[in-house]
């Protein structure tokens, strides 16, 4: 298992505020792992640094075999290259049908001339996607009048069309009944066993039924690293979640 | 195309592959029907001598603002860019055909006269002389650089599409590469069309300032040609380019390469993230409309017979934007509702053809009073239909729709395990 994401030294500020502090952090290829970490710990900051959606100050971002410099890229460039990205929020277009959503994130050419020019029949593929999230009866629907969970499913969807190498999911069982979030870790197992996907979760429980390596993110750096288990166990982490214990420290 | 797949509730459904050619699309049909309908309705109606050669102009004139709102439909409906610039490039269209036009009518005249003289006249002559005829008014008879391929209609044709296209490719590149968005492009381009309007303005523009450039309803060496001939001409072009911006259009907005467009105008930011370089689509759409405004011009000028530099003052590309909102964004036949709509009602209203209303102690004119009509109908459109006058025809399809197939109980009403924690 090589890295396929190797992120080494990389801090960012806002007005003075480090977002992300050298931090270094690399995923294999496949290979599912959380991150987790309390609230402005930096995880979409993170996020946002390898989609490209901010430059780092400092630090490298290197991805792939040829090693590309992520920080050099722009984010469709980013994309195009094989990084999926699922927002925290479902973003999906309300507007236009779950078949269009998914036929716009199938891998295919990009650009506007092939786009407006080439118009091959992309329904099958999608409908191939659809069955894989369970929205095959609902490809003609608009994304708009889907549930919560069904939108989640449906971005899942997009990002599993776009057949990235690297997917990174914000917060995927946020607001899913208990029997979405089964079906969600269901799919998350999935798409791991070939690609390297990343997941960040503020929920312990569901972090624990992805039975994967855990990282602890906290004030931008990587705290520790290990199965779920091993950093609930580490004394730095109970800090970070429980608060440091300072009656007891005096 | 065709697959099958089982649904929870055990019954099949079906994906086949629903497209069809463009041209054969229930909307494009209806259009281009309701389009040739008007065009041979007018001139029939014209030749038997029921409607005037102004009426015939008039509606050859609105079938041309039609296309720009169209162009604009495209641009701000689909593609979410509010741009309030897109009537000069109209103008620009104008002004390129209006050189030719021009030019070339006093070339014939200019040679008529000359060839009365004792000699025959010198090229250097009849430049001389055309220069003085065109440019007197601004005092000069000096004919500058814009003019160089005034005379030739090949290259003015081809100007009308090209000069709109690489002004808003240049400008286009500049905005959308810093990502200059949402109400900023709109200032940044209604910027652009005042700086443009003012500049033509100027005697020294070379575009003969606030007098624009006139005359244009006759065509160079059809002087035998009536006016009533020359209006139908223009209105079956117009109608041709009409009809053909609706096909190329509703074929842009259509399959992957619309979704993206209405996806840019929902969440940008999504888009990019799905790999697409936003920044090209947006120049693409830009472009491609100015281009077509353009073409909307080069026939709306000719059969205006003046164009000036009033013509590309910033309001105009605001009643375009209006004329879309009003019409129903998003939606190609609600720009072209709109823009038919509000164009012949304001030529109605302003044209002395609205009654004034005698309030006894006041009298409404309706050539000051129009303005105040269209923008209190604006403000009532955006609060009480939002989908403009177009959306009305969602009332029907809608009706239409929900008679013809039942789909049966709803798919989440069968779905028992959810409810299992």
């Amino acid at each position: 298992m090589s890295a396929l994401l190797e992120v080494s030294g990389v801090s960012k500020s806002f007005d003075g505020f480090k977002a992300i502090d050298n931090l270094s952090f690399s995923v294999g290829e496949p290979e599912l792992r959380a991150i987790i970490g309390p609230n402005g710990a930096g995880k979409t900051t993170f996020m946002d640094l390898v989609t490209g959606k901010t430059r780092p100050d400092s630090g490298t971002i290197r991805y792939g075999e040829l090693a590309q410099d992520l920080t050099r890229m722009s984010e469709a460039k980013i994309a195009r290259a094989g990084i999926g990205r699922k927002f925290q929020k479902p973003t999906v277009f309300d507007d236009q049908t779950v078949t269009e959503n998914l036929t716009m994130a199938l891998k295919s050419p990009r650009s506007p001339f092939t786009v407006l020019t080439r118009r091959p029949s992309m329904i099958e593929r999608a409908a191939e996607v659809a069955q894989r999230v369970g929205l095959r009866s609902d490809m003609n629907a608009r994304a708009g009048t889907l549930s919560h969970g069904q939108k989640q499913w449906l971005e899942i969807g997009m990002l599993l069309a776009q057949e990235p190498r690297l997917l990174l999911v914000d917060e995927p069982a946020a607001g899913m009944t208990a029997a979405e979030r089964e079906r969600t870790t269901e799919m998350l197992v999935e798409a791991a066993k070939t690609r390297a996907v990343v997941v960040i979760e503020h929920d312990m429980e569901f972090v624990r039924r992805l039975g994967c390596r855990v990282t602890v993110l906290h004030e931008g750096r990587a705290l520790a690293e290990g199965s779920l288990d091993h950093v609930c166990a580490d004394p730095r982490v109970i800090d970070v979640y429980l608060g440091r214990p300072e009656t007891a420290d005096a | 195309m065709t697959s099958t797949a089982t649904n929870p509730n055990g019954s099949a459904v079906e994906t086949v592959d629903r497209r069809r050619p463009m041209l054969f699309r229930t909307d494009v049909l209806i259009f281009l029907s309701l389009l040739a309908l008007v065009t041979v309705g007018a001139t029939v109606l014209a030749q038997a001598g029921f409607v005037s050669t102004s009426f015939v102009k008039l509606l050859g004139k609105t079938l041309c603002l039609c296309l720009a709102a169209l162009a604009m439909d495209l641009v701000w409906g689909y593609t979410g860019i509010l741009s309030l610039g897109h009537f000069a490039f109209f103008g620009i269209g104008g002004y390129a055909i209006g050189m030719w036009l021009m030019w070339d009518r006093t070339e014939l005249i200019v040679v008529e006269t000359l060839v009365r003289g004792a000699l025959p006249p010198t090229p250097l002559e009849i430049e001389e002389a055309i220069g003085t005829q065109i440019f007197g008014v601004v005092g000069s008879s000096d004919i500058p650089w814009l003019w160089t391929f005034a005379g030739s209609l090949p290259l003015q044709l081809a100007f009308a599409v090209l000069v709109p296209g690489a002004i808003a490719l240049v400008f286009g590149w500049l905005a959308f590469r810093s990502r200059v968005a949402g109400v900023y492009l709109s200032i940044l381009t209604q910027a652009g069309t005042l700086a443009l309007s003012l500049w033509l303005f100027q005697n020294d523009s070379g575009l003969r300032g606030n007098n624009g450039l006139s005359g244009l309803q006759n065509l160079p060496g059809l002087d035998h040609v009536p006016q009533s001939t020359v209006s139908l001409w223009f209105l079956w072009a117009s109608a041709l380019a009409l009809g053909l911006g609706y096909v190329v259009a509703a074929w842009t907005v259509s399959g992957r390469f619309g979704s993206v467009l209405r996806g840019i105008r929902d969440d940008e930011a999504r888009v990019r993230f799905l790999g697409y370089e936003v920044e090209h689509y947006k120049l693409a759409v830009f472009t491609g409309t100015a281009m077509a405004c353009g073409i909307g011009g080069a026939l709306y000028y000719p059969q205006a017979g003046i164009v000036n530099p009033a013509e590309i003052a910033p309001i105009a590309s605001i009643y375009l934007a209006v004329w879309v909102a009003i019409g129903g964004r998003g939606r190609l036949y609600g720009a072209v509702i709109g823009a038919a709509v509000v164009s012949l009602l304001s030529s109605w209203f302003t044209g002395g053809g609205a009654p004034d209303i005698d309030l006894g102690v006041y009298v409404i004119k309706w050539t000051d009073w129009w303005l105040v009509l269209l923008g209190s109908s604006f403000v009532l459109v955006t609060l009480f239909a939002p989908k403009g006058l177009g959306g009305f025809v969602d009332l029907w399809t809608n009706r239409r729709s929900t008679r013809r197939d039942d789909l049966g109980p709803d798919q989440g009403s069968l779905r028992a395990e959810e409810e299992t924690p």
